[in-house]
């Protein structure tokens, strides 16, 4: 077990890398750091030596790969690529734009991220579940035929027009919580409470749908048949054995989302002016903050490659054919 | 007037698009065995119902596509033509009426009255702080408060019984077909319409027709008069500005697919078919590439590409060429970023299909690899690519929305959903609210995302050779019993 977790880490090593290189490419190749200055300056007041001090505040000023001016081990380090891409893999990710340093807002904005998400996806999870056992149960009548009608028509609507909806009715008509904003303490609760629901709400239709159909795959089954002759109740035939096999098909699409939890929904958090990473990456696109959107790049990456590992673990939790060798 | 035809680059990949949408029917119209899911297709309700209103927007689409620079009249004759700044499209014709009655700022829908209120010079000469007339908004009216309610009825009924009048034809010409062309059969297939016996379901197409038609009709007659989902605050039509943001969804939903589908086509079959290295390099590519988040990627993708963009402003003639290329470079980008799932796909259906008897047999007689590839390998892999292209249709649409919101998607200038709602989210805020361009946006995107989802399961239903198995619907298991046991009961008599 620990010999495959060592092994699928050193996996992810040149994955990290290749990502790496990717936005390296993006971000110096693509578009030098000139055409980068002279975006961010306007075009009208530029001068070369705007454009030069641009560059140095940010540590721009340096050779892209190999900096034949340096002397020693500075020829490789005293580079772009070594201070802004390689630098990464030890959490170093520089300043931002307004000087701040960026893995520090990163701890600091990771907390009000993960309580607005984790609520809402372990909410998620069950009442998804719920849902779809429950169509599972009334299958081939007319509860489960209007409830698929449902989510398709729930699938239908943009996930944009949920949370407005949410804010207007629930914030604005009936003011029962803040429209946006965040606090800490006990009084963030009054600032989750919308974002996770309308979370929840935003993709009951998809997962509802989804799951369903992964429990109607396994109620087909033979084993299903022979636990119901042996005169088990129908509720005991979902909850004992379709729901448990249906868990193997319902954690490979779970459990890559839980790392990502730290990132939060992109959207949400701009609606909700939550202070977390989704919110605080979406800033950084509308001020071009190079910075910023590389490191959240890499710090994605990064989570993706946890989350299949996670996925794989967690399957010989669930299914002890499945042994990690 | 003249007028110079302008061709984008997305219209070019349009074109191509219908062409080859074009080949694949005719192609498909000999061989029996191709044609069989699609008469499966043919027969699902909902799949046909989303499909006729995909046709809508789809003719709205395509008639968005076809562009033009009209010329400016100039004294002289003989000097070099010049064309006009702005690119207009063949809708744009056709909704000419709608993009030339601005109003000044917001009014409601189907309203006479702008939405704020200003100062106002009465006749005799005094001044008045009231809600100013619209300047074509039910500018035929008289008296606004005793006239309006009357007018807009008596035009919306007049125009949806002309609707009506038009799919009553439809129905005919359809029944007429039905019947192939025999008048004595013209009746009994009519009735079989109405009492829903025909293989392909006629009646709901026939009803999803006819709410169109008089939904259409309704409107086009309002149109004429007023401004049917009110206008925005620069005092565009909203209904104008709804019918052009669906060729963006629809370029967005199908170019990204057809612009990635060389690469996850050739990758992915090239991984599975030849294992090996190939397998291992393809397979770190795109393990890499699905690492970045999505959205993160599209960001810094677009972000790049807006820095290029602003240092090359002599490649673009016109705002329109400008806009159209990052709408193009936009569908690149989320293509890079969602190959991938089609390129797995693909892999692992070549590699069961390169161990089947078939293969084997061609690969002993000497065929060679590119060959066994073309012949045999792709034809059977084609159904995953039609699934996953009418599946993340409209996946897309909604992403775009999202994108735009985020302001990594279309050109702001560009008509589309997501920079509807992007501007009517500023509008929830006013007192009172300005609601109907994010209203008009949600009907709009939920009807083209809601007829696509049906549309795409059906197709699905009838393509994936997993549920195949699935029985046939209750409903026509019924029709088949009552038609068999109608047969039973003829014989019996004879």
């Amino acid at each position: 077990m620990i010999a495959y977790i060592v092994r699928r880490l050193l996996y992810a090593l040149p994955i990290l890398i290749g990502v790496n290189v990717i936005t390296f490419a993006l971000f110096f190749l693509v578009n030098t750091p000139d055409d980068m200055a002279r975006m961010q300056l306007g075009a009208k007041r530029v001068t070369p030596e705007a454009i030069a001090g641009w560059k140095q505040e940010r540590g721009y000023d340096l050779p892209l790969l190999y900096n034949a001016g340096a002397a020693g081990t500075d020829k490789v380090t005293r580079t772009i690529f070594y201070q802004k891409s390689l630098r990464m893999f030890v959490f170093d990710f520089g300043r931002a734009d307004d000087g701040r340093d960026i893995a520090r807002e990163i701890r600091m904005r990771m907390g009000p991220s993960l309580a607005v998400a984790v609520p809402a996806f372990f909410v998620g999870l069950l009442v998804y579940i719920t849902c779809a056992l429950g169509f599972a149960f009334f299958r081939a009548t007319y509860i489960d035929f209007w409830g698929v009608v449902m989510c398709v028509a729930a699938m239908s609507i943009s996930s944009m027009f949920y949370i407005i909806g949410g804010q207007y009715l629930i914030g604005k008509l009936w003011h029962l919580v803040p429209i946006s904003g965040f606090s800490g303490g006990f009084d963030a609760l009054r600032f989750i409470l919308l974002p996770a629901m309308i979370g929840v709400i935003g993709s009951l239709g998809a997962s509802t749908r989804l799951y369903r159909t992964f429990f109607l795959e396994e109620i087909s089954r033979d084993y299903v048949r022979t636990a119901r002759a042996k005169g088990l109740s129908e509720v005991t035939v979902l909850f004992r054995h379709v729901l448990k096999n249906a868990m193997i098909p319902i954690l490979t699409g779970v459990v890559v989302a839980i790392p990502f939890l730290f990132i939060g929904g992109l959207i949400t958090e701009s609606f909700f002016g939550i202070p977390g990473l989704g919110s605080y990456t979406i800033d950084a696109i509308n001020a071009q903050d190079f910075g910023v959107v590389r490191s959240m790049v890499f710090i994605g990456s990064l989570l993706y490659i946890a989350g299949l590992l996670a996925t794989d673990i967690s399957y010989t939790l669930v299914d002890p054919r499945v042994r990690l060798a | 007037m003249s007028f110079q035809i302008i061709v984008l680059w997305t219209d070019w990949l349009i074109y191509l698009l219908v062409a080859l949408i074009a080949a694949t029917v005719v192609y498909t119209r000999g061989k029996e065995h191709l044609r069989a899911p699609w008469r499966r297709v043919a027969q699902s309700r909902s799949g046909m119902i989303g499909f006729v209103v995909l046709v809508m927007f789809v003719a709205a689409g395509l008639l968005d596509s076809v562009h033009y620079r009209a010329r400016l009249d100039s004294a002289n004759a003989k000097a070099k033509a010049a064309y006009a700044v702005e690119v207009l499209s063949v809708l744009d014709v056709v909704l000419d009426p709608l993009r030339a009655r601005r109003e000044k700022t917001y009014s409601a829908p189907l309203a006479t009255h702008l939405y704020a209120k200003e100062m106002v010079e009465r006749p005799d000469g005094s001044q008045a702080r009231e809600f100013p007339r619209l300047k074509h908004g039910g500018r035929h009216l008289k008296d606004t408060e005793r006239d309006w309610a009357a007018d807009i009825t008596r035009v919306a009924l007049g125009g949806a019984i002309w609707g009506a009048v038009m799919w009553l034809l439809c129905a005919l010409l359809a029944a007429t077909s039905l019947a192939r062309g025999s008048p004595r059969r013209l009746l009994p297939s009519w009735n079989q319409i109405w009492r829903g016996e025909t293989d392909a379901p006629w009646r709901a197409i026939l009803l999803t027709l006819l709410v169109f038609c008089a939904l259409a009709g309704a409107t086009i007659a309002l149109a004429g008069k007023y401004h049917v989902l009110g206008t925005d605050k620069v005092g565009q039509d909203v209904l104008y500005q709804s019918l052009k943001s669906i060729r963006t969804g629809l370029v967005i939903g199908t170019l990204t697919t057809l612009v990635m589908l060389p690469f996850a086509l050739a990758l992915g079959i090239a991984a599975g078919y030849f294992g090996g290295w190939i397998d291992d390099v393809i397979q770190y590519v795109y393990t890499t590439l699905n690492s970045i988040p999505g959205v993160l990627l599209i960001a810094a993708s677009v972000l790049m590409m807006q820095v290029y963009v602003d240092g090359h402003p002599e490649l673009f003639p016109t705002a329109a060429h400008r806009a159209d290329l990052r709408l193009l470079f936009l569908c690149i980008i989320l293509g890079v970023t969602s190959w991938t799932g089609l390129c797995r796909l693909l892999r692992g259906e070549t590699l069961k299909l390169k161990e089947l008897e078939y293969i084997q047999a061609a690969h002993a007689f000497g065929v060679r690899h590119h060959r066994i590839i073309a012949r045999h390998i792709l034809p059977n892999v084609m159904y995953i690519v039609l699934i996953s292209l009418v599946m993340e249709f409209s996946g897309l649409v909604l992403a775009e929305a999202v994108l735009s919101y985020v302001g990594v998607g279309v050109d702001p200038s560009m008509n589309s959903f997501g920079t509807m709602i992007n501007n009517a989210r500023l509008e929830m805020a006013r007192e009172p609210m300005v609601w109907w361009s994010l209203a008009a946006a949600f009907v709009f995107m939920v009807t083209l995302v809601l007829a696509a989802n049906l549309f795409a399961d059906a197709v699905r239903d009838a393509f994936d050779p997993r549920v195949r198995t699935r029985a046939v619907s209750p409903v026509r298991l019924a029709q088949l019993l009552r038609a068999r046991g109608a047969r039973r009961t003829t014989t019996d008599s004879a």
